[in-house]
């Protein structure tokens, strides 16, 4: 097991051009699941590829155990990965995929079988050892991949996006018995991911990335709860953030904390006169867009959203309100946050 | 009628405004297939049943008397093992140098394009001239390659091997030019090759901690072997049947020892006026070829990756 550094970490592909990566400096914490989180081209699989030895950086340097591993490639850095498209050997039995690395590294051949055995038991896929890759289903081929990546007992795991090519039903238990395996075996991980709510549920602490950048690095909570700017307010959240302009400041809340005044509780809150303008019933909840009436917002899109109860009428103004401790505030140049204060809003 | 798509829908509508163009479009195909293959391959079946001959009207049914000639000639037998020596010994040299240029042809470096286009070369060119060029270049007097050794001093001046005029190195000539001869077309079918198999199968290989040859022998060449099997295929195809850099350079001798099927066919049934000999030596290349062709195919198959 070990930890994984980067220090001004930086990949430019073309010269002149703006970086993939851009001065990345990051820590895993020993055994931690962190996932690297942002949408396509944020630099996040490129960033991963460098810390596999996959990618050259253009500058900075990568540690893995305290040890700086540029120089490695990637078998030197003893670590696993597993890609987006499982990367299986097509031609070899899933015994052979799993032995590849004991073979490739080295390992005495007697071991072999009994380690892809321990490997195939742990992922459940232990009566599919003399089948081919394609004769797998996609589930059964990311146990396969990830029993590859486990057979050598790597010091980190690097995750690309290992969930994408499920479908929605799948990834879910996928997601559930990555988690579990995970805690089983307490190896350092990183995890790619453009997906939030995976990112939310598995993460020990996430790093958000947004063109080749990191725009914030703590816990699922503190990344929702205080969203260190615009972009990660409105990147976690589904559906994301409520931004509106007020003066110099930008104001976010949540959907689900814009609700009707006469339920929320604090005495301190705001309110705001909101007139329905579409109605998404999903069975628990209603997503409410609309736009705000009156005052200094008049005329923003919102979107609220509501545990089932009362029901709304499309076209109807509502009185609404937020607390204001769910008040964020962003600067509206650099669009970070900024602390609370005390806006008119009349 | 019912329609599945618009795919089936636009057929059915041109089938049923005109029912003569399904057969005007087939035409061509059919005409060319049936007048430059078909007729000719019939023609050589049916003469080598017969006794014809170049200047001669009649024509007789002898049944398998060509058959039993040619095989007790030492000239076919010769020509035979030539034919096989050839293939195979072409077919090793080719694939063996296709993948290690197609593996070198894949990373990027300065000028690819430029070393691309200098590798495909010998293929765009017409197989008679390149032949002719090599005949220059092995030639017993002028010799290019025959001076360079002289001058490095491996040889002497006077005492210089005769590249077409000894029997072992003639064959080796006539190997070596039709080397130079397919292994662009290789080549380019192993690149093709290479590009499917997927940038992360060697990734994953390097991750596991594969090097270079274990990524080769193990991933890598077991992954191509449809698209090798295919580069074999044709490869052998086109090397059985060649007869035009034997027939250049060395125009089957010294003493028959780089004569093959094709060039013995020529030389007996065009040359020698034995037509029906020459057809019956031809025929007997069909039955080799339908072999190779079948367990190809079947490699291909059975190795078939996802």
């Amino acid at each position: 097991m070990a930890v994984v550094e980067t220090r001004n970490l930086t990949k430019v592909f073309k010269e002149g051009e703006l970086g993939a990566v851009n001065n990345v400096n990051l820590e895993t914490r020993e055994g931690e699941f962190l996932v690297f989180l942002g949408p396509s081209g944020s630099g996040k699989t490129t960033l991963l590829r460098m810390i596999a030895g996959l990618e050259t950086p253009t500058a900075g340097e990568i540690l893995i155990g305290g040890k700086v591993v540029n120089d490695m490639t990637p078998r030197e850095r003893r670590i696993a990965m597993v890609f987006q498209s499982y990367a299986l050997y097509p031609h070899l039995t899933v015994y052979k995929n799993i032995a590849f690395p004991l073979k490739a590294q080295k390992v005495p051949k007697e071991l072999h079988k009994q380690k892809v055995e321990w490997a195939a038991s742990l992922l459940g896929i232990a009566s599919l050892l003399q089948r081919k890759p394609r004769e797998l289903s996609g589930g059964e081929r990311q146990r396969v991949a990830l029993a590859r990546a486990i057979v050598r007992e790597p010091s980190v795991f690097l995750l690309d996006e290992p969930l994408s090519n499920l479908d929605a039903k799948l990834r879910l238990s996928a997601r559930e018995e990555l988690e579990r395996f995970h805690k089983r075996i307490g190896t350092t991980t990183i995890y790619v991911t453009h997906d939030q709510v995976e990112a939310m549920a598995m993460g020990d602490r996430i790093v958000v990335l947004n063109q080749g950048s990191v725009r914030q690095f703590g816990t699922p909570k503190e990344v929702y709860d205080d969203p260190a700017d615009t972009f990660v307010a409105t990147f976690l959240g589904s559906p994301p953030m409520n931004l509106v302009e007020n003066g110099e400041v930008i104001v976010g809340f949540r959907p689900e904390h814009f609700r009707l005044a006469e339920e929320v509780t604090d005495a301190s809150k705001v309110p705001f006169r909101f007139r329905v303008e579409n109605a998404e019933y999903l069975g628990a909840e209603y997503i409410l867009s609309g736009l705000l009436i009156g005052g200094r917002v008049d005329g923003k899109k919102v979107i609220a959203r509501l545990l089932l109860g009362q029901s709304y009428e499309v076209g109807t103004t509502y009185d609404f309100a937020v607390p204001e401790r769910h008040l964020k505030f962003f600067d509206r140049t650099t669009e970070k946050r900024v602390d609370a204060r005390a806006l008119a809003w009349q | 009628m019912a329609v599945a798509g618009a795919g089936t829908k636009i057929k059915s509508i041109g089938a049923a405004t005109s029912p003569g163009l399904g057969a005007a479009m087939f035409a061509p195909a059919v005409t060319y297939i049936g007048l430059l293959i078909a007729g000719p391959f019939m023609l050589a079946i049916f003469y080598a049943f017969s006794d014809a001959r170049i200047g001669s009207t009649g024509l007789h049914y002898v049944g398998l008397e060509n058959f039993r000639s040619i095989l007790q000639s030492p000239s076919f037998r010769m020509a035979l093992k030539n034919s096989f020596v050839f293939t195979i010994c072409t077919q090793i040299i080719v694939i063996v140098c296709s993948t290690t240029l197609s593996i070198a042809l894949e990373k990027k470096f300065r000028g690819r394009g430029f070393v691309r286009f200098l590798i495909l070369l010998p293929w765009v060119a017409p197989i008679s001239l390149g032949a002719i060029g090599w005949k220059w270049i092995l030639d017993s007097i002028y010799s290019v390659i025959t001076w360079v050794l002289v001058w490095l001093h491996i040889f002497k001046p006077y005492d210089t091997p005769m590249w077409l005029g000894q029997p072992h190195l003639a064959m080796a000539s006539v190997v070596l030019v039709h080397c130079w001869r397919l292994i662009p077309f290789s080549t380019v079918i192993m690149l093709a090759g290479r590009t499917a198999i997927p940038k992360e199968i060697p990734e994953a290989a390097a991750i596991d901690g594969a090097g270079f040859w274990r990524t080769l022998f193990q991933i890598t060449i077991p992954m191509m072997t449809p698209i090798i099997s295919v580069a074999v295929l044709f490869g052998t195809i086109f090397t059985f049947t060649d007869m035009t850099v034997v027939y250049i350079l060395t125009a089957g001798g010294p003493f028959d020892s780089t004569q093959t099927l094709p060039s013995f066919a020529f030389a007996t049934g065009i040359q020698g006026s034995d037509l029906a000999a020459g057809a019956a030596i031809s025929v007997f290349m069909v039955p080799v070829l339908v072999l190779i062709a079948y367990f190809m195919l079947r490699v291909a198959h059975r190795a078939e990756v996802t």
